[in-house]
């Protein structure tokens, strides 16, 4: 039934200039990073948790895309998975942005001084959690269960590009549904361990649910970033306009969800008004912080909520590009005003919070042009291709 | 094909505003007006705690308000009967296909062409259905009066049956909000009695469960001789006696019985239990005092039952044993 998609006339290598921006990018982070952490190891640090943060969102939310258009026998989606496959190559590299962590635990994470969970009931009281050996036990095994499942749903889908078997979807499907859960768990954890555990008198149990809704942001945002721009220079066949307005519509609903669980986090603790749980507000409502409070409202919720409102916008490619980098900027900013007030009680900028960033753009344009190099851009094989070329809503 | 865009968007955000704006107003109006109060030493307007209220009333108008719209100015309600709906073509369409409808009163109508046309594109069932163009009134009939009648009708019967429901009926025999019960209440007369009063007296010569009087009342003397500990001083014994002597007797003599409780200094200070002169007090003397009282001590008879009277004596006696431990009790 099916009808061979052609990819002739489809570009399949980013231009030489994209790549040497890329490797330029990475390069200027890392010397960005190095040179930080020469000068000032401990604002660093905390530059490269808020780093490690958004670059999970990003590859292990790519992880989730996947396994979801598998579980949800998603169809519009099919022909750009592949991005999302290629992003999703991110979390192999998790271990790089976290080794220079591993060397200042200290200076970021107060329950990791014996001395001073030996005097404090409280942490005493969390100590069979929050302790390095089981930290660490924990970052390496997130590693491998992502790598793992990267690795498995990638390998099925690519095979299928040649051996064309639709049992490798089947296969994909029920890694899709053992990877949700373990997804639901190992993102939360990696809230409660990497910012949450910032403040360990600290807590809030909605906290695993907040970092998730802006994982999935990131991801979906990085990705239609990315399609677009292919889409517009040649690399993918025709795409329907209902494509383009699914995602815009999945980046609006987790926008909303964004909002609704940080406004509910913060519902709860200004009701309840205890002074164990409102410190964590109080922190980012005060010495310059309550700013960047409220940017982070305006540019996380309000500025995309009512830029993508309408059903015009969704379709709109450049308003789509527009904010999905918008988009990219705003989870930055709510992991820096996550982590950040840990740091210094005073807002302070640095040209040490760019070194990151920098990075992880270089970083996402190199790993992109190299698995493009590798893979099809295009799943070939996949048996939904065809409707999901031909999808209408 | 040339269809307007749906104004239908237009009338669901100015009633979500609707409803935002006045569930605000409504609890501006509740928090500042009608009934201050002070929750968690909060400011009375608390916007926060609004926002799930407005959130919900909003979508709860948008939505409803926006079908209701739809019914009215799209599908011409009250008049949403159309000739097509009686045909069996409708009941094929209404599952899993759809249909044409082109009506014939256009003067450039030409049914062979039509015919013919929506055969070449692929149409399944072409049939052609009389019915009279006076019953295809798509007029908006709002204010026919009948459809008004009916309304008004509607309305008087609802809010009539809901008044009548809470206002009367609920008040009547045998509902009366349940005020009427079979059940005789205490400090209340009874029909059920000859001599019409509810609560009873005892049969004579009969005591009730727990209640048995206390046969030494002024005889301080006879009860130290005569009364004998009941109970056992086992483990769940005296657990009971200290939580019973935590609640009713450390307030005044202490958590120790030394009489050194929080309230000392505010009323005469009650003596420590620790001297000789108790310590060697047989076990009726202090069941004695505490059924009777001593001094500025009441009797607590009435709220001690006599069981937790006899094990609050034993763990007196632990904490005396304990406060004068000797050499042997350590080893």
């Amino acid at each position: 039934m099916s009808i061979p998609v052609s990819l002739e006339g489809l570009k399949k290598e980013l231009p030489a200039g994209v790549r040497r921006l890329g490797w330029g990018l990475l390069l200027i982070g890392i010397a960005g990073i190095a040179l930080g952490y020469a000068i000032d190891p401990r604002r660093m640090a905390f530059d490269n948790v808020v780093g490690y943060l958004f670059l999970t969102s990003v590859a292990v939310g790519s992880i989730f895309l996947v396994a979801l258009e598998y579980i949800g026998g998603a169809v519009w989606s099919t022909p750009m998975r592949r991005v999302n496959e290629f992003l999703g190559a991110l979390v192999l590299l998790l271990p790089l942005a976290a080794v220079p962590l591993f060397l200042h635990l200290h200076d970021l994470f107060h329950w990791m001084h014996e001395e001073t969970v030996a005097t404090d009931k409280v942490l005493a009281g969390k100590s069979p959690y929050l302790n390095a050996n089981f930290f660490l036990i924990r970052f390496a095994v997130f590693f491998i269960l992502w790598s793992l499942f990267y690795i498995l749903f990638t390998r099925n889908s690519t095979k299928q590009d040649v051996t064309k078997d639709p049992r490798l979807t089947t296969v994909n499907i029920r890694l899709g549904a053992i990877f949700l859960p373990v997804f639901a768990i190992t993102i939360t954890l990696t809230a409660v361990d990497w910012a949450m555990s910032l403040e360990p008198h600290w807590s809030s149990t909605i906290f695993g649910v907040y970092y998730f809704s802006g994982t999935v942001l990131a991801s979906i945002s990085a990705a239609t970033y990315a399609i677009i721009r292919f889409y517009e220079n040649g690399y993918f066949p025709k795409l329907q306009r209902d494509s383009f307005y699914s995602l815009g519509a999945l980046m609006f609903a987790f926008i909303n969800f964004w909002a609704y669980i940080a406004f509910s986090q913060f519902l709860l603790i200004w009701y309840a008004n205890l002074p164990e749980e409102t410190i964590w507000f109080m922190a980012r409502w005060k010495n310059g912080w309550q700013v960047v409070s409220v940017l982070l409202i305006i540019v996380h919720f309000v500025v995309p909520y009512f830029a993508l409102l309408t059903q015009d916008s969704k379709m709109d490619l450049k308003r789509l590009k527009f904010m999905a980098i918008w988009i990219l900027f705003a989870h930055l900013l709510d992991m820096y005003w996550l982590v950040m007030p840990s740091y210094s009680q005073e807002v302070s900028l640095s040209w040490m919070d760019l070194g990151f960033p920098v990075l992880l753009v270089g970083l996402a344009i190199v790993v992109l042009g190299y698995k493009m190099r590798r893979n099809n851009l295009i799943p070939i094989g996949d048996p939904k291709l065809e409707r999901g070329l031909s999808f209408r809503l | 094909m040339g269809l307007k865009q749906s104004r239908l968007g237009f009338f669901t955000l100015a009633f979500g505003l609707l409803g935002a704006v006045s569930a605000v107003l409504f609890m501006t109006w509740v928090t500042l007006i009608d009934y201050p109060l002070v929750i968690g030493g909060k400011p009375f307007w608390s916007w926060p705690a609004f926002v799930p209220i407005a959130f919900e009333i909003t979508v709860l108008s948008a939505s409803v308000l926006s079908v209701v719209t739809m019914i009215v100015l799209y599908f011409k309600f009250p008049n949403n009967s159309h000739p097509l709906h009686d045909t069996p073509y409708m009941k094929k369409v209404s599952s899993d296909k759809f249909g044409i409808c082109i009506q014939a009163d256009d003067p450039a109508f030409d049914q062979k062409a039509v015919q013919e046309f929506l055969k070449a594109v692929g149409g399944k069932e072409i049939a052609t259905v009389y019915f009279d163009l006076e019953a295809l009134d798509h007029g908006q009939n709002m204010f026919d009066p009948k459809f008004i009648g009916v309304l008004v009708l509607t309305a008087i019967l609802v809010s009539g049956g809901t008044y009548f429901t809470f206002n009367q009926l609920l008040y009547m025999e045998p509902f009366s909000w349940m005020s009427v019960q079979a059940k005789s209440k205490a400090q209340r007369p009874s029909e059920l009695f000859k001599d019409g009063i509810g609560m009873r007296r005892p049969v004579q010569g009969t005591v009730a469960r727990g209640f048995l009087p206390y046969a030494f009342k002024g005889k301080p003397d006879e009860a130290a001789k005569t009364l004998v500990n009941p109970l056992l001083p086992t483990r769940d014994v005296i657990e009971r006696g200290k939580s019973k002597f935590l609640t009713y007797c450390s307030p005044c003599h202490g958590n120790f019985a030394r009489g050194d409780s929080r309230l000392a200094g505010q009323f005469p200070n009650p003596p420590t239990l620790h001297t000789d002169k108790v310590r060697n007090w047989p076990d009726g003397s202090i069941y004695h005092v505490i059924t009777e009282g001593q001094n500025v001590m009441p009797s607590y008879a009435s709220q001690i039952p006599r069981d937790d009277r006899w094990a609050i004596i034993h763990y007196v006696r632990v904490l005396q044993r304990a406060h004068n431990a000797k050499e042997s009790d350590l080893k």
